[in-house]
């Protein structure tokens, strides 16, 4: 009986080990050393692909295994999983390559600068990275005196907006950087249509007029893509300045390393040059924030001078904090054992997140207003 | 070691632990997390013939638990989650197991891209598999209990699981749950039917479950061929009439009811290709089940 106990008691301790840190190293791990995979037993490749799933990169990291890696020993219930995580991302991309179609034929009517974002513009390039990355939605930047234009054309052409509440159309169009969503009444991809990259209130301002200057021109469309370094330096401040910075953005950070391992190898003079194009933009914070977070949980190969030298790089508190939050928020928890720590690292950048979209005299009314809402919708 | 196999008492206390539940159902392993017990006790006789397993591989982790606000108690309500996530609004604690049942059944539609899943009924007998595909309401559950209840193999009575490489048929044997008038139907056609609790008020009115047989549950993992497409329709007071149908039209019906045809994308084209080409498909109409039944036994003896 005493035995048992203390057997029972062993093992609860001996699986707790899978709580924080060890859960956290067994994801990283997978991502910097795939090789280790080969070593892992059933129950952590079972605990890999929930905490894989639930972030939504279940696919993506098959697709990176199954290019770099073919030969290694997969179990045959994790290679069904991703077998089917991948088709159901195959088919999503078939639907968004779709929707881009789509909008490309209807916008060109209108002879304006459309530019396609984000996870839309890496299928439009063909980065590798795209293959199995699951998109919710299109993000397409147009310039601000031409989205009253695109959005009538788009509502004329079958597309309908997704929010029907007064209070949230007008939340949107007075203080976001885009509009409420569209989506077409015969399809599933919604459409966010961008007039800038950061909300209006935000601390940062770059000059939209400068990423159409800089857009480069795709094959077959007559969309556009952001140059490089305006890609790169828009996925750092979507995450740093716009995102809550929860688990779910870890994807955004492994955008940013693979653009940056990508472009980096292309181009000697590329961080210098990234630097520049950052200072020009006035997002050197988020660029730093970018390379530091991807090196410290990828490995990514950015010189530490290049790191040190930064014109964004924060003081020490501000270092040390964030260095310490982001990646307990950003990385996923094993889901028995969430840990009061994490929600409580994630509730501060949350705070963090709306601090930095906008003014506190904004802030609280609204998220008054919304929380206020949100009991009314419990009730 | 099978369910029935353990005292109920220690069911209760792996259901109660962290380790929780595991149960196989052959094409895929769920952990299951409660402190109902009622429910327990439900599931534990409509899933009696089935194995718990330790150390495998879990496809899906469930928890069927009270939420953590006073609907503990008053009213006491229950929450599905799925890997630490809810997706569905709570039911009234009392119908815990139609909760757990169908959204086992939304988490298999949602991850189950590996097999091109038809939305159909599925049995066997002789090795040859007959699909039902149907829309609810044409009695597909009820004539698949009746099958399950003479003798055949059940396979499913909500998804015709065809593997995505070879195009075998995966069985997923499940109580099947019988609508309204079907309980009476299916008690009135066997009366040794073990039934599940009856669940009144549930969104599709009031469901009974009826027990897999313990050779279907025993033989879940065993693949299979489909031979026959029939597709269902109960009529009252009508003749048994089995009329034979061309492939195409079998095609365009199987796709256009199927969970993730198009998902599946080319696959999915060329498992159902295979299937209306090498099986016979067959429009049913229906209402004796004893005569129905004789007319399929026929088919699947020659």
């Amino acid at each position: 009986m005493l035995l048992h106990a203390l057997m029972v008691w062993c093992l609860n301790k001996m699986m707790h080990h899978y709580s924080g840190k060890k859960s956290r190293q067994l994801l990283l791990s997978a991502f910097t050393t795939p090789a280790t995979l080969a070593q892992l037993s059933i129950q952590e490749w079972e605990l890999l692909v929930r905490m894989l799933r639930a972030n939504k990169l279940l696919a993506s990291f098959a697709a990176r295994i199954e290019l770099t890696h073919p030969d290694l020993k997969i179990p045959a219930k994790v290679a069904e999983n991703f077998q089917a995580a991948q088709r159901l991302a195959d088919y999503r991309k078939k639907l968004v390559l779709w929707e881009l179609n789509r909008l490309n034929k209807v916008l060109a009517e209108l002879d304006i600068d459309v530019i396609v974002l984000k996870g839309g513009a890496y299928i439009l390039q063909g980065l590798h990275m795209s293959v199995g990355r699951l998109l919710a939605d299109i993000d397409i930047l147009v310039p601000k005196q031409d989205i009253a234009r695109v959005e009538k054309h788009l509502l004329a052409h079958g597309w309908q907006t997704t929010q029907h509440d007064e209070y949230d159309q007008q939340y949107y169009r007075n203080w976001m950087h885009e509009i409420p969503a569209l989506r077409h009444h015969e399809r599933f991809i919604e459409v966010d249509i961008h007039h800038t990259i950061l909300p209006l209130t935000s601390r940062l301002h770059p000059d939209p007029r400068r990423l159409f200057a800089g857009a480069v021109a795709v094959a077959g469309y007559d969309c556009k893509v952001l140059s490089t370094y305006d890609m790169l330096l828009h996925s750092a401040v979507h995450l740093f300045y716009d995102a809550e910075l929860n688990a779910s953005d870890l994807r955004d950070l492994l955008d940013l390393h693979e653009l940056f391992s990508l472009f980096s190898s292309q181009d000697v003079q590329f961080w210098k040059k990234l630097e520049k194009r950052a200072v020009e933009l006035e997002l050197q914070r988020p660029l730093y924030y970018a390379m530091y977070f991807s090196k410290q949980l990828f490995n990514t190969e950015i010189p530490t001078d290049v790191l040190v030298a930064s014109k964004g790089r924060p003081l020490y508190g501000v270092r040390v904090f964030m260095a310490y939050c982001v990646p307990l928020a950003l990385l996923p928890e094993n889901p028995d054992y969430p840990q009061k720590k994490v929600a409580f690292i994630r509730w501060l950048l949350y705070l963090r997140s709306h601090y930095l979209r906008m003014p506190l005299t904004l802030l609280i009314p609204h998220l008054l207003k919304k929380s206020k809402s949100r009991l009314q919708a419990n009730q | 070691m099978k369910i029935k196999d353990i005292p109920f008492r220690q069911l209760l206390k792996a259901a109660h632990s962290r380790a929780g539940l595991c149960i196989d159902f052959g094409m895929c392993v769920v952990r299951l997390r409660s402190r109902e017990n009622d429910f327990l006790q439900a599931l534990a006789l409509l899933y009696q013939d089935f194995q718990v397993v330790e150390g495998q591989f879990i496809d899906f982790h469930i928890d069927m638990q009270r939420p953590v606000n006073y609907r503990r108690w008053m009213q006491a309500q229950i929450v599905f989650s799925i890997n630490g996530a809810k997706p569905f609004d709570p039911f009234p604690v009392s119908h815990a197991l139609p909760l757990f049942e169908w959204g086992l059944n939304w988490c298999i539609a949602k991850q189950g891209h590996h097999h091109l899943m038809l939305h159909a009924g599925a049995v066997e007998k002789n090795g040859k598999a007959i699909i039902f595909p149907a829309l609810p309401g044409s009695g597909k559950s009820t004539l698949s209990a009746a099958l399950a209840l003479r003798g055949w193999r059940l396979l499913s009575d909500e998804f015709g699981l065809v593997r995505a490489e070879g195009g075998l048929l995966q069985a997923m044997p499940r109580p099947i749950p019988l609508k309204n008038a079907s309980i009476q139907v299916i008690q009135d056609f066997e009366p040794s039917v073990v039934l599940g609790p009856l669940f009144p008020k549930t969104r599709k009115g009031t469901v009974a479950h009826c027990q897999p047989s313990t050779d279907s549950a025993e033989r879940c993992k065993q693949l299979v061929k489909p031979a026959f497409v029939v597709f269902p329709q109960y009529q009252a007071d009508s003749q048994t009439v089995l009329e034979e149908v061309l492939p195409h039209y079998a095609f365009l019906k199987l796709a256009s009811n199927a969970f993730n045809y198009e998902v599946m994308g080319r696959t999915g084209f060329e498992r159902l290709t295979d299937i209306v080409n090498s099986c016979i498909c067959f429009n049913l109409t229906y209402s004796d089940l004893d005569h129905v039944i004789a007319r399929l036994d026929g088919m699947v003896s020659q």
